[in-house]
């Protein structure tokens, strides 16, 4: 399957399960959404479970706190997180303290899906990673998959949550793993294992990191499409890099970073964000104070430029496999 | 003749230093409307959202057509609304007191607007829900809400339900059918609708409310619910409370040049309604005619309850910096308890000795209620609540850096 197929795949097997869940946004009814992840939904599941909705997203997500708070469990679509702010108020305010403000009486078993991050010409509002304004907000998880079998297994997990789960989708890795090379042939993936997707229901523990490439040398702290970034990264580096996959940066698989750099005594944190206040000062905060007496070289960061997404100087903005793979060399050499 | 743009700027009939002056503001005759079929279309309810509907006349007597669809409300029943009020009043009155000795950090008060929660909360059923604002705890009092738990949470002490988590009078019942209020203004609004929708869809035969200020109107989620309103056609009662005040901020400035906030409403093809919200029939007819329809599956409707806001914003606040003195005295839908009294005692249900007893015995009440809750802890008596609910319902499950931090907090 690809991503977008076992996504799908995720959403028509709780709907199938589970009578409560239910799934909006604009586009996603009839049409199947424009990146096809609802496709076929609501010819399955019916009008009342798969449906259009205004283009207004805090009205998406205020909907579905109310829904939730109701008993419902609604996997609302933001189409790109570039356009997720108007529904800031909701998501920060309403649905990631409605649980603690309430004291338990009201909750909001929520899902909001969003397509993120760049490396597809996007411009400016078609290619942002907003997640360190999310992780930054008590009461939500954060969760962002970068193969087919996690998207599936991390968006069941992630609508049976209890709490307010904003689910990240890099759309460069919908149709196939991108490792950074954009003059190069991309593969789908059909030709990659992540590709094989079970039938049925299956969930990944939300808050469990991946180690994707197993090593001694450095460990290299990645999410999205950057997992595959760091991938080529390393091989261009001839440095014998540990990826740990993050998957949920929110709560963050503190163990399986430790463990890592415990072993390596050294720590790469990619992300294509910008790199101010960007989600990577955290974790390099927290390998610091976790991992002190084990460092044998200064912690770095690979991140977007604190600019905004820019459209014709994409490859110089994007950081990919070069930059990470001088950040590898520079870390073996300190 | 063309001339150079010129913005306007709307000012308040009156500022300190002048007379209160409710002049423009065009008060129909009591009785004037008809009762509408439940399956009113937005596109036949202008005169409803345009004019107001009234049933009390000046001389406190219940005329028309909303009279008599409510006539099998009978004097107790009526007593009960009075009772609320008065309730509502004298908890009010306790819990400013409490803030001005310092006993809690905060209040708000709801004076002038007791009628219109008093009046709506009687009509709905067990598990109905409300999406209020800050300013209809009269809903909790019409809907017997314990005055110890409402209490509790202004002390934020050993009877708070919210276990000191939220700032005073942010109250949340599920089982009393008041959500769980929220500082951010206009956001439940839209929440409401949501609720309905999911009552719709899981047959629960259950409505929603949302309530929302004149001020807020203006919030980007006001928009939100009645468009979604609109689209969906949810059981839900989208409640707009004009009390012409949005802090320091005069009515008109949240309207713009609209005539009503019911117009606005019926703008987006929901049908809607303008009412006396100081007169107690009037809410009650208009809410049971509301909720009547919403729960027959007619789809949504607007109320626009008029009103006037006679107390302060809130605690904090000091209306005599922007608005004329004794303007509340001025106001001329009058004052809701008075004119419910003034009715009950034309009728023979009610007299003047009555009502003074009626009120010290309820203030009796209040006041017991308010010192055995007052013994549980106050900001100058306080009780400590354990640090570690900091840490407690943020999650369903406390993850593990939310532990860690427990721990080092020494719990």
């Amino acid at each position: 399957m690809t991503m977008i197929e076992a996504l799908r795949d995720a959403m028509d097997v709780k709907l199938a399960q589970d009578p409560k869940v239910l799934i909006f946004g604009e586009d996603v009814g009839y049409f199947g959404g424009v990146f096809r992840c609802t496709a076929g939904l609501q010819a399955k599941h019916g009008e009342e479970r798969v449906f259009d909705t205004p283009i207004n997203e805090s009205a998406i997500v205020g909907m579905a706190v109310g829904m939730a708070a109701q008993g419902m469990r609604p996997c609302v679509e933001v189409q790109f997180a570039d356009y997720v702010y108007p529904a800031f108020d909701q998501i920060t305010q309403e649905a990631a303290r409605l649980r603690y403000r309430s004291n338990e009486t009201f909750t909001c078993p929520l899902v909001v899906r969003m397509p993120t991050g760049g490396g597809i010409f996007g411009g400016q509002t078609h290619s942002q990673s907003p997640e360190a304004l999310f992780t930054h907000v008590a009461g939500l998880k954060v969760v962002i998959p970068s193969t087919p079998y996690d998207a599936k297994g991390l968006l069941i997990a992630a609508i049976e949550d209890p709490d307010p789960v904003i689910f990240l989708e890099p759309k460069r890795l919908y149709n196939g793993p991108f490792h950074g090379d954009h003059a190069g042939k991309s593969t789908g993936w059909s030709q990659h294992p992540a590709g094989e997707v079970p039938e049925g229901h299956y969930s990944i523990d939300i808050g469990t990191a991946e180690v994707r490439r197993a090593g001694t040398d450095v460990t290299v702290l990645a999410y999205g499409t950057m997992v595959y970034v760091a991938e080529a990264a390393a091989e261009r580096a001839g440095v014998d890099a540990e990826i740990i996959d993050l998957r949920s940066l929110l709560p963050l698989d503190l163990d399986t970073i430790r463990a890592s750099v415990e072993k390596t005594g050294r720590c790469v944190v990619v992300h294509e964000a910008t790199r101010t206040s960007g989600f990577g000062g955290e974790l390099i905060a927290e390998v610091q104070e976790a991992c002190f007496w084990h460092l044998k070289s200064p912690l770095q960061r690979i991140t977007g430029w604190d600019a905004p997404y820019p459209h014709a100087t994409e490859w110089d903005y994007f950081p990919g496999p070069d930059r990470v793979a001088r950040a590898l060399t520079k870390a073996m050499e300190d | 003749m063309t001339g150079q743009p010129k913005l306007n700027f709307p000012h308040p009939p009156a500022r300190p230093d002048q007379t209160p002056n409710f002049s423009a503001i065009e008060i129909p005759a009591a009785g004037a409307l008809d009762v509408p079929p439940l399956d009113l279309q937005s596109v036949d309810s202008r005169d409803y959202a345009n004019g107001m509907i009234r049933v009390l006349d000046d001389e406190g007597t219940a005329v028309g057509p909303w009279a008599e669809y409510i006539a099998d409300l009978d004097s107790d029943a009526l007593l009960q609304g009075l009772r609320d009020m008065l309730r509502m009043r004298a908890v009010d009155k306790r819990l400013l007191n409490a803030q001005r000795q310092g006993k809690t950090s905060f209040y708000l008060q709801c004076t002038g607007e007791e009628a219109i929660g008093c009046g709506f909360q009687r009509q709905l059923s067990g598990g109905d829900m409300n999406f209020p604002t800050y300013r209809q705890q009269s809903l909790l009092i019409a809907a017997d809400y314990p005055l110890r738990d409402l209490m509790g949470q202004v002390y934020s002490n050993g009877c708070d339900p919210l276990e000191g988590r939220q700032l005073p009078i942010m109250h949340s019942s599920r089982d009393y059918g008041f959500f769980s209020i929220s500082g951010n203004l206009g956001t439940q609004y839209i929440q409401a609708v949501g609720w309905a929708m999911a009552n719709a869809l899981s047959e629960t035969g259950e409505i929603a409310a949302g309530w929302i200020g004149d001020g807020a109107t203006a919030s980007n989620d006001f928009h939100a619910a009645l468009l979604c309103a609109s689209t969906y056609r949810p059981p839900v009662i989208l409640n707009i409370v004009n009390n012409q005040w949005a802090i320091s901020t005069y009515t008109g400035v949240a309207t713009g040049g609209a005539r009503t906030y019911a117009a606005r409403a019926r703008g987006y093809g929901i049908p809607a309604l303008r009412v006396d919200g100081n007169d107690y029939l009037a809410v009650a007819a208009v809410s049971k005619w509301a909720v009547a329809r919403t729960r027959a599956g007619h789809g949504p409707v607007a109320i626009e309850w008029f009103t006037y806001r006679v107390a302060a914003h809130s605690t904090s606040d000091d209306p005599s910096a922007y608005r004329a003195k004794d303007e509340a005295a001025a106001w001329p839908l009058g004052d809701p308890v008075a004119r419910l009294k003034t009715h009950l005692i034309g009728r023979g249900a009610w007299s003047e000795e009555r009502h003074v007893q009626a009120e010290a015995e309820i203030l009796d009440e209040v006041t017991k209620v308010q010192k055995e809750v007052e013994a549980q802890g106050t900001f100058v008596n306080p009780q400590p609540t354990s640090p570690a609910t900091i840490f407690k319902g943020v999650y369903a499950e406390m993850p593990a850096h939310l532990r860690r931090q427990r721990q080092e907090m020494g719990y």
